[in-house]
């Protein structure tokens, strides 16, 4: 079987900030790494690859500078990476970031499975997922924390509010991984000596992927940030609590005592 | 083996005059009428009403008819529903496909859904079916009354500014918001409203569900908990969360956890509270070596009353909690559970002795 996991490269949560001109993400200066539940997508084939021998390519939308992130895919596992870099996809929304991406896929081609991290932890809105697999005409199972093949079918467990769901389907089909469903390994050393040596990373632009301008980016945007304006949260009232550990207890049971039932 | 299906083409551009009327797409899971759709109707209201259309309820399911008044009474003028045996088990395309066609029949100018598990993977299946501008995890909305576009409010990524997004190209114009962001509207049987039954081709899922079934959990989802003890990196491990949890079970709360401590793998990403977790509504939130980043502090910010538990007097949680004890929580836990451990062994002696006489 070969599974395309889809990948981001995203600036550590805490760092995130936003270019009040430009109204985008700020890339420069900032840590990044691979999203998290990306990385646990990537584990989860990973996992099927050590059980089944799996074929698992990695593919992401981003400028050159993830190129290091992407190899450290290959060092982890991955069979191939692929990175799908140009001008034109910059700026996207979930709707033109999906259709580069499904593109990529269509024209990778042979795949069974497509396993992305369930959300961003810059966007975090988890919709990117959803939108390849209607691109693919796929069927979907999101908010995956537990996959297995079983005689070629594809058996996961996708978590549901107060509960979760098993379900079995056919491939082709597309799982969005949850983060922090599993610990996601280590760059392996022979393998990273591979990477340092060897191997290639291919890279797509927009005519690779036979889309036009207008399809992508910013351009190919339908949703589109016009303004950004500072956030107000509620006022708390602030009072501090102080005294020995004893007294500071009855006075804080003093405090929750009406919220809590008999 | 990939599927022949070929892309669908950009559509043609729209005649946004033919699209009108805001629909709250209203979940009904576990025979359960979805609260965080029925929130949805708070700003739909407000929306429908700014310009002067109507405001109406969607249900799709293979039993819905119990539930098609609720949404009038919080505010719709009308329902449309699907209801129909081929929908008793939901899979995103076949309710999407549901959805799509009601859409595509009616021409909504707004659809706006709940960001639970499924609307947030049915909603964008929608929304990129009709190249529809779609935004997720909005906290607020407003409209342009002269174009009728529709302003969608969110934070963005961690940050504590508001962006103001519009999709001025396409209709509809679609959301989903995360649970308990909108307070529920209030509740009036003596609203009136028009039910509408649609029938429509329901597609042959694209999943085969060899084998689907739900199997709850007990414990409460920290979104509907009235009593939380969250954790965050100041617990140090994840030892700490026993001693919460221990706290927890006493006070009849749930644990939770901020994103480091879903990072450090001490608490699932589900109990997770903030930005890219879950808002919650509980009426007492006890943070516990929360340092108070503004992702977390969004997650809180319909929580009725905030105590904080940090050892860094600095730790800008204080600044945004009702109560707040600088002090270890090691020592300050443990002194409060033996509190209340205390004062219930009183009660239960006095229960004795009152039983006694």
């Amino acid at each position: 079987m070969h599974i395309i996991v889809c990948m981001k490269v995203t600036p550590k949560t805490e760092q995130v900030k936003l270019d009040p001109v430009t109204k985008t993400i700020i890339r420069e200066g900032v840590e990044n790494e691979i999203n998290p539940a990306d990385k646990n997508a990537l584990e989860a084939a990973l996992q099927l690859k050590d059980k089944h021998g799996c074929k698992v390519t990695v593919i992401g939308m981003g400028p050159p500078i993830w190129e290091p992130y992407m190899k450290l895919a290959v060092a982890m596992g991955a069979d191939n990476a692929i990175l799908l870099s140009d001008r034109a996809f910059a700026g996207a929304d979930t709707l033109a970031t999906s259709k580069v991406l499904a593109t990529a896929i269509r024209k990778i081609g042979d795949y069974h499975m497509i396993f992305c991290g369930e959300e961003s932890s810059d966007a975090g809105t988890g919709h990117v997922p959803p939108s390849i697999a209607e691109f693919l005409g796929i069927p979907q199972i999101t908010f995956v924390n537990m996959v297995e093949i079983i005689d070629g079918r594809v058996r996961a467990r996708r978590i549901l509010e107060g509960g979760y769901e098993i379900v079995e389907a056919n491939p082709p089909v597309l799982l969005s991984i949850e983060y922090g469903c599993n610990t996601p390994r280590f760059p392996d050393f022979r393998r990273k000596r591979y990477v340092d040596r060897e191997f290639k990373l291919t890279i797509w632009g927009l005519k690779d992927l036979d889309l036009k301008e207008e399809e992508v980016g910013l351009k190919g945007s339908k949703s589109i940030v016009e303004e950004l304006r500072e956030m107000k949260l509620g006022e708390r009232a602030r009072e501090k609590i102080t005294g020995t550990e004893d007294e500071i207890a009855e006075k804080i049971l003093k405090l929750i005592q009406p919220y809590i039932k008999k | 083996m990939s599927t022949s299906t070929e892309f669908c083409l950009e559509w043609e551009p729209i005649n946004k005059d033919e699209w009108r009327g805001v629909w709250v797409f209203t979940e009904i899971f576990d025979n359960e009428i979805s609260e965080a759709s029925l929130q949805l109707l708070n700003p739909g209201r407000m929306i429908a009403d700014k310009i002067g259309t109507e405001l109406v309820s969607i249900m799709i399911g293979d039993k819905v008819q119990k539930h098609l008044l609720e949404p009038i009474y919080y505010g719709a003028d009308k329902v449309i529903y699907v209801e129909d045996e081929r929908l008793a088990v939901y899979t995103p395309e076949v309710y999407g496909e549901t959805l799509l066609a009601l859409i595509r029949k009616y021409k909504p100018e707004i659809v706006l859904a709940a960001g639970t598990l499924r609307g947030r993977e049915m909603i964008p299946y929608v929304a990129n079916s009709l190249r529809a501008g779609i935004t997720a995890d909005c906290t607020d909305f407003d409209v342009d009354v002269k174009t009728r576009d529709l302003i969608m409010i969110r934070p963005p990524f961690g940050a504590t500014l508001l962006a103001y997004i519009r999709a001025p190209e396409r209709r509809p114009q679609m959301s989903t918001v995360r649970p308990n962001v909108f307070k529920l509207p209030k509740r009036d049987e003596s609203r009136k409203g028009e039910i509408i039954r649609e029938y429509v081709d329901i597609p042959k899922p694209r999943i085969e569900l060899v084998h689907s079934e739900y199997i709850k959990t007990e414990e409460i989802p920290i979104e509907k908990a009235e009593i939380i003890v969250s954790g965050g990196r100041g617990l140090g491990s994840a030892e700490g969360f026993k001693l919460l949890e221990k706290l927890a079970n006493l006070i009849e709360g749930v644990v939770a956890g901020s994103r480091k401590a879903v990072d450090a793998g001490w608490i699932p990403h589900e109990r997770q509270v903030g930005q890219t977790g879950k808002s919650v509504k509980a009426s007492l939130y006890i943070a516990v070596g929360i340092s108070g980043a503004a992702q977390h502090l969004f997650g809180i910010r319909e929580a009725v009353t905030v105590v904080a538990i940090n050892i860094d007097p600095d730790a800008p949680i204080f600044e945004n909690a009702d109560y707040g004890i600088v002090g270890d929580y090691k020592v300050i836990i443990p002194a409060l559970i033996e509190e209340i451990e205390r004062r219930k062994n009183v009660k239960k002696t006095d229960n004795k002795q009152s039983l006694q006489r």
